[in-house]
């Protein structure tokens, strides 16, 4: 269990610190919600409905921005090597990756992101289930994104093809996110699309370390 | 069967036959299909649009299978490391991903005098939209690794995470649909098929099938051809 | 730990091309062998297929701790050192930073890591970015979990290439001591090593 934790805290250490941290993925964030207006025109009532989904299917293009450097950095120094020898099994290595880029990426976005839906106009008491679903549905988007980080190693232009593979397998946890805001504004049944959601990222916190693991070997190989 | 096919001289022996036998069958069975299919009356409620179902609906089960068979090809070809199965695999991509498109466009094309409009977001055009997605997704991995052998290893991997996704995707967006039902004149696809219609789509069915069978051989020799070479090449430099 | 390894009828293939094939070595404990042979012979990669990290088109490589077989995943997760071309250092974070992480990842103590930087004479530069450090002494700092994690077998690719005169002599010190304690090295190298090694050629 050493080994785990010694991982862990050096992702997060090199997730949080390295080359801007969160402040990447906020920054765009920031940058595309302001956009909306622009483009959607300034008038209450249609960004007010539009807002929540966009919200939500912004916060999963933002956590792909980082993804790249989640096995990148560590192919390319050689690191991965080091780690591949180590004492901790590579699935553990690539858990704690996920759990990393979840705290130092996916957490700030979810945290970002009632602030602003309500700037573009939806009602204030979505705060809450956007909070919520960011944080449940950022383990699916890490996790998921790890995969696709670590199948894209040793490729030309890593950081398109990521965006390429992952987004697909994002359906299901864009659908049952939005779901359960959209449920949660109108006062129907929130739960059940939560429960969806939350099943979904479980599943993909339990089976994806195995398949990052198995995408790194080959790399190394 | 499977034993003979596993050995790649055997393998090219047998599919030296099988592929042009295959393709006959495939152009008879469609011949058939169409001859039955335009027999049949047109259909009292879509016309003659109902002919387009006929290649409609082949192609959009034979997206679903053909990823099917990628998936398993790309399993056998992670445990057991056989380079048929991952000329396979390799070879099965760019056919479903073609079926997938046949699909997505005639989708469209019995769309517009069925619905009025080219493009619905109904649950089923919309998961055949993501599972296009996937061939593209698989095929860009598999052409952007540089190492070869990596990259079908890497894209072998990601065909059995999309083979998890699918059925995942298939209900999230069936589920997505009935939160959604501003649009709902249209569920699941259309109208069901008349028994007149039975027959020549089971035939076509059938066609594409071993059409695919067919194309499927001729890609895997032509993979199993490009190997042989580049090892000939190899030998050569040393 | 690890007192013997044998290597029998090891094959390695890059692809479809076949680097080595039968390749056969028998290491005891206390002893060092040199790999030569030209470039892109394959040392590189049969120091990898013994590590485990790329998987052998032939043969096997067994490990014994006396007389009993250890499984290669066992040996090689816990007693053995790989040390590769590349340093695995991030250049953003301090040198102790990353060799501290090295050399507990390996199973030492951040005292042994202590006591390691301050024999290959890093002390000084642990402060600093990973960045500034050149290349020698980079290459020292991965050296390090040598001497601090105490491993008994070193697959070593080029260790000493970017090293002076001096600097390859504490090399050389703790190569001797590791032997000395019944430790085992398998180094591929241009240069000789600084210690008594049996010299095995690969390659035509």
């Amino acid at each position: 269990m050493s080994g785990l934790a010694l991982i862990f805290r050096r992702e997060l250490a090199l997730s949080w610190a390295g080359g801007g941290g969160p402040f990447l993925a906020l920054g765009f964030y920031i940058a595309m919600a302001s956009l909306l207006p622009l483009a959607l025109g300034a008038d209450p009532a249609r960004m007010a409905s539009v807002a929540p989904g966009f919200a939500w299917l912004v916060l999963a293009l933002a956590s792909l921005l980082s993804l790249e450097r989640m096995f990148e950095r560590d192919f390319e120094d050689g690191a991965l090597d080091l780690i591949a020898l180590g004492p901790a099994p590579l699935e553990m290595t690539a858990l704690a990756k996920g759990l990393a880029q979840w705290i130092a990426i996916a957490a700030p976005l979810a945290l970002l992101a009632p602030l602003i839906v309500t700037a573009l106009g939806a009602p204030m008491r979505l705060a809450p289930i956007v909070v919520i679903c960011g944080l449940v549905g950022g383990l699916s988007f890490c996790f998921l994104g790890g995969v696709g980080a670590a199948l894209s190693l040793g490729s030309r232009r890593g950081g398109v093809l990521i965006a390429l593979i992952v987004l697909p397998l994002f359906t299901p946890p864009v659908i049952f996110g939005a779901g359960a805001i959209e449920a949660f504004g109108v006062g129907l049944d929130w739960r059940t699309p939560l429960l969806l959601l939350s099943a979904y990222s479980l599943a993909a916190v339990a089976l994806c370390p195995f398949a990052m693991a198995a995408a790194a070997r080959n790399a190394i190989s | 069967m499977f034993q003979a096919l596993v050995n790649p001289d055997r393998f090219m022996a047998f599919s030296r036959w099988a592929a042009p036998l295959l393709g006959v069958i495939a152009l008879v069975l469609a011949a058939a299909g169409l001859v039955l299919d335009f027999q049949a009356p047109p259909d009292y409620q879509q016309g003659y649009t109902v002919h387009i179902m006929f290649i409609h609906v082949p192609a959009a089960f034979m997206s679903e299978f053909v990823y099917a068979c990628l998936g398993v090809a790309s399993f056998l070809s992670l445990v057991f490391r056989h380079a048929l199965a991952t000329a396979a695999a390799r070879a099965a991509a760019p056919l479903g991903a073609g079926f997938t498109l046949l699909a997505l466009i005639t989708g469209s094309l019995w769309g517009r005098p069925t619905w009025g409009t080219w493009w619905v977001w109904d649950p089923r055009l919309t998961s055949v939209l993501v599972l296009f997605l996937f061939y593209i997704g698989y095929m860009a991995l598999e052409a952007a690794v540089e190492d070869e052998a990596k990259a079908a290893r890497a894209a072998a991997i990601l065909a059995l995470v999309g083979l998890i996704n699918l059925p995942i995707v298939h209900y999230s967006v069936v589920w997505w649909n009935s939160l959604h039902q501003g649009s709902s004149l249209l569920r699941a696809g259309g109208p069901a098929m008349p028994a007149v219609y039975l027959a020549p789509l089971l035939l076509m069915v059938f066609a594409y099938m071993a059409g695919f069978g067919a194309l499927w051989l001729v890609r895997i020799r032509g993979e199993v051809w490009r190997r042989r070479a580049a090892v000939l090449a190899m030998r050569a430099v040393a | 730990m690890i007192s013997a390894v044998s290597i029998e009828g090891l094959g390695v293939a890059r692809g479809d091309r076949p680097l080595i094939t039968g390749f056969n070595l028998a290491l005891e404990a206390g002893e060092a062998v040199a790999l030569a042979g030209r470039n892109g012979a394959g040392k590189t990669s049969l120091l990898r297929a013994i590590a485990g990290l790329i998987r052998p088109s032939g043969g096997r490589v067994v490990f014994r701790s006396g007389d009993a077989e250890i499984p290669p995943e066992d040996a090689i997760a816990r007693d053995a050192h790989l040390i590769g071309h590349q340093d695995g250092l991030k250049l953003s974070r301090s040198a102790w930073d990353e060799v501290l992480f090295q050399v507990l990842w390996s199973g030492g103590t951040a005292a042994s890591a202590r006591s390691a930087c301050a024999r290959l004479g890093l002390t000084n530069l642990l402060g600093l970015q990973v960045r500034k450090l050149s290349a020698g002494q980079r290459r020292r700092l991965a050296l390090a979990r040598l001497a601090a994690s105490p491993r008994s077998l070193w697959l070593l690719d080029e260790p000493l290439a970017p090293l002076d005169r001096d600097q390859r002599a504490v090399v050389g010190e703790l190569m001797a001591e590791h032997l000395a304690g019944g430790g085992l090295i398998l180094a591929a190298a241009h240069d000789p090593l600084p210690v008594t090694a049996r010299p095995v050629e690969i390659g035509g």
